[in-house]
């Protein structure tokens, strides 16, 4: 066994360096994570709309594949604080099965879309570094 | 070794890397966070790295990823996959070079910085910072994942002894 952990040492060394790295950056994440207030929807990395977290509502979003004929192709629906897709016109629908985000820096992306949503605070520009 | 040889032994590892990513599409999406998958493809690429060489690991890899993105993604998936690979494979050929460390911790790197490297992609296409975000959960997920798929593809390096 000694040997063993010998042989493998360097193996042993890096594993647990990999491991103490997502530890320390999920404590982080926890500690700083706080609830947000906005919901900031972009295509394409422009900011199409923002929508307040504390008002339960349903919005029809435009992504990238939108037509004239078929202008939504995702559905917002903020509840109660939290903010999740109901909708998507694409064949994985990812973002839908993802459930509710509600933490400033979750979000919620379509890619065939190039649709995000994301939460954040209410002095964030929207694109800093959380966490 | 011959033109042709060489030629059919890619292909057969080529197809083996993508029935591999064939079978991933084909499972559960067990978390719900982008980027976390099993990289069963990894052990074609980790076989071919330690029986073939860089350069045809390389080659390998490559052509997977376009194979698989054309058959079963899209365009935009294409870039995300190149990226990821290409990091991966740079990462796994400098730690199997320049250190001892076993094929599985190699592999597990390799699944890591693959994972890591399309997220990142992703967040400077999407003009989004959310990848601090998802670190701890890539990290944890690949490192499980990576040992398992790095003690299969270390298993194949030893038992599978062909005369190239």
């Amino acid at each position: 066994m000694t040997e063993l952990i010998k042989k493998h040492k360097w193996d042993i060394i890096v594993i647990s360096a990999i491991l103490l790295v997502a530890v320390i950056s999920l404590t982080l994440v926890l500690a700083f994570r706080r609830e947000g207030s906005l919901v900031v929807v972009s295509v394409d990395g422009v900011t199409v709309g923002e929508y307040p977290l504390n008002v339960n509502a349903t919005y029809e979003l435009s992504g990238a594949t939108a037509t004239a004929e078929n202008p939504v192709t995702n559905v917002l629906v903020i509840e109660n604080g939290a903010a999740y897709l109901t909708e998507a016109n694409c064949p994985d629908k990812t973002c839908v099965t993802r459930g509710k985000i509600k933490y400033v820096g979750q979000s919620r992306t379509c890619l065939p879309n190039k649709l995000t949503v994301q939460i954040v605070g209410k002095d964030d520009s929207g694109f800093e570094l959380v966490s | 070794m011959k033109k042709t040889k060489r030629l059919v032994t890619l292909s057969v590892v080529v197809s083996l890397a993508m029935i591999l990513s064939f079978i991933e599409s084909r499972l559960p999406t067990f978390v719900p966070i982008p980027g976390i998958k099993v990289g069963l493809a990894n052990i074609a690429v980790v076989f071919a790295l330690y029986k073939l060489g860089k350069w045809d690991a390389l080659v390998i890899s490559i052509i997977r990823v376009i194979l698989v993105s054309v058959l079963f993604g899209n365009t935009v998936s294409l870039w995300y996959s190149l990226a990821g690979a290409a990091l991966s494979l740079l990462l796994m050929i400098l730690l199997k070079q320049l250190t001892p460390l076993s094929p599985v911790t190699v592999s597990t790197v390799g699944g890591i910085a693959h994972n890591v490297a399309q997220i990142g992609v992703a967040c400077i296409l999407l003009e989004t910072n959310i990848i601090g975000y998802y670190l701890p959960f890539l990290l944890i997920s690949g490192t499980v994942a990576g040992i398992a798929v790095g003690t299969a593809g270390a298993l194949l390096v030893k038992r599978v002894n062909i005369k190239w």
